[in-house]
């Protein structure tokens, strides 16, 4: 068996909350091999962010380990590509300029940075909008143009975190359906955080459910359904019966987590 | 015709109703035509003697009189200078100040409630201890307007940098950009057009610093003439300096706001 492209273990996170400490995520196992697209779906608060983060070294965790090709993370870097959900295009670049941003701190220089950063904005389809400010941009552009902007200096690992979260229903569609024929054509590991189900199990490989207080991985459930995928697949028996279960596996925290609260309260 | 819902709610009183420039330079010029048939009405009547309120016609007469002579210019070249001088001293230092406190908490902590104690002292209550200090020369002018604006301008400067984006930060920090070159590269591009805007509103009261230290001890300038005025019961100088003064302050308001719009054309919102 070939080694994990990311392997989390024994993770655990917690946050001070005035005197008590919040035990986000307690003991954390993941492991995505190479190509492969997980998602990790749960309730709002239950940490699945935290764990992007951390996996992005842009937050430190207290014990447990997180592995890039068997070697542990220690702080950012550019072998895990980042989109977050909020939008951040620099306003005073242009769309290509963003991608170039990029490439020019992975190293890259003259001509080479202007076709890259072309190569992928037409990955995207918004080549025609190469010179265009972020404020010119519409919400599902301006991802695009991360999106494009991550993937430019060919990270191993691209870390989504609710990446389509702040669009509307239909963009949001019409941006899954572009992730997915992205995906499978160039076959990248990812690893993607939403609460939309829908969405999980349309892009994913695996759909990670996660608890919630504290945060752990609940249960794991392979999407079984074949590649490519059009979008109406979405209204297949297939589709729905895994859909449902993700939906219940989920619904089952959430009332957890609402009997808790009462006993509480 | 298509219904516009812009169409029926043009009142007063419609929140987000919109008006087309011409119509709002046409607005603001019936107002300012309001303001001086007002006063020329209470003059030329007789209401109020020409003493306390001079009518406009006599006001402009004046002026076009120290135009003239070369006076208004000569009082308008020193304040002038004192005031870009002054600004200027006072930007040099706090931009860089407020950018190093908006970025780093620990910077924030030594300089922050100084500065922030400080601000709260009347700047007219150090006008005799600048002319103790500084004498009555250029120096105590800059000085006053220095006191007037720094601190106010490192505050505002440092919640523009506080209000960049955190996730910004986070993109530097992915691509294994340095902590300076996130801060050169990414946090100052992104909080230039507030910085910018906050120039120009503590541009606006350095005009105010100006003029108190002018009135207060100077030999020259357009608060100093305005002084010497009183003196001589010139009220048509005074009123003519002062609305001189205005429109000092309205140019160089309109002239920053151009300046923004061709710097940062990007961060306009579309609408």
């Amino acid at each position: 068996m070939t080694q994990p492209k990311l392997s989390v273990s024994g993770l655990t996170k917690t946050f001070a909350r005035g005197s008590e400490r919040i035990r986000v995520l307690d003991g954390i196992d993941l492991e995505i091999p190479e190509n492969e697209f997980v998602s990790l779906v749960g309730t709002s608060g239950c940490g699945k962010s935290t764990l992007l983060s951390i996996v992005a070294g842009l937050e430190d965790h207290d014990t447990g380990s997180v592995l890039v090709d068997g070697q542990p993370v220690e702080g950012p870097g550019r072998d895990r590509g980042v989109v977050f959900q909020s939008y951040t295009l620099f306003p005073w670049l242009t769309a290509r300029q963003n991608v170039e941003f990029a490439l020019r701190a992975a190293g890259l220089k003259g001509a080479d940075l202007r076709d890259r950063a072309l190569e992928h904005l037409a990955l995207v389809g918004l080549e025609r909008f190469a010179d265009a400010h972020p404020n010119q941009l519409s919400g599902g552009m301006k991802q695009r143009v991360a999106i494009a902007r991550a993937l430019s200096y060919r990270p191993k690992i691209l870390l989504m975190d609710e990446p389509f979260g702040a669009l509307d229903a239909l963009t949001r569609h019409h941006m899954q359906e572009l992730l997915t024929r992205v995906w499978e054509r160039h076959r990248l590991t990812v690893l993607f955080i939403t609460h939309d189900v829908e969405e999980a199990v349309y892009l994913s490989d695996r759909v990670a459910v996660m608890s919630n207080q504290p945060g752990r991985i609940k249960e794991i459930v392979p999407i079984t359904i074949d590649r490519p995928r059009p979008y109406d697949i979405t209204s297949t028996p297939e589709f729905m019966a895994l859909h449902r279960r993700v939906l219940a596996s989920i619904r089952e925290e959430s009332i957890r987590i609402a009997q808790m609260d009462d006993a509480i309260g | 015709m298509p219904r516009r819902s812009d169409a029926r709610g043009q009142g007063l009183f419609r929140l987000t109703a919109r008006l087309t420039p011409a119509r709002f330079v046409a607005i603001s010029c019936v107002v300012f035509a309001g303001l001086l048939a007002v006063w020329w009405g209470v003059t030329a009547s007789g209401l109020v003697k020409p003493l306390f309120l001079p009518g406009p016609d006599r006001v402009f007469a004046r002026l076009a009189d120290l135009a003239a002579s070369g006076q208004l210019w000569e009082d308008a070249g020193v304040s002038i200078y004192r005031i870009m001088v002054g600004f200027l001293i006072a930007t040099v230092l706090a931009v860089p100040i407020g950018v190093l406190i908006g970025c780093y908490r620990a910077w924030e902590a030594i300089i922050e409630p100084v500065v922030d104690f400080v601000r709260y002292m009347p700047v007219v209550a150090f006008v005799p201890l600048t002319i103790l200090w500084a004498g009555t020369g250029d120096g105590q002018k800059f000085l006053i307007i220095w006191i007037g604006t720094f601190f106010q301008q490192v505050l505002l400067i440092m919640d523009n940098v506080k209000r960049v984006p955190w996730d910004f930060v986070n993109v530097g920090r992915t691509l294994e950009l340095k902590e300076r070159e996130i801060l050169a590269r990414i946090v100052v591009p992104a909080a230039l057009p507030g910085i910018w805007d906050s120039l120009r509103i503590s541009l606006g009261w350095a005009w105010t610093w100006l003029v108190l230290a002018e009135l207060v001890a100077a030999t020259s300038g357009l608060g100093y003439r305005i002084v010497t005025a009183q003196r001589f019961f010139q009220t048509e100088t005074i009123i003519g300096y002062i609305l001189v003064l205005g429109l000092f302050g309205l140019v160089t308001d309109q002239a920053m706001k151009a300046i923004a719009k061709r710097l940062f054309r990007y961060a306009e919102a579309r609408r």
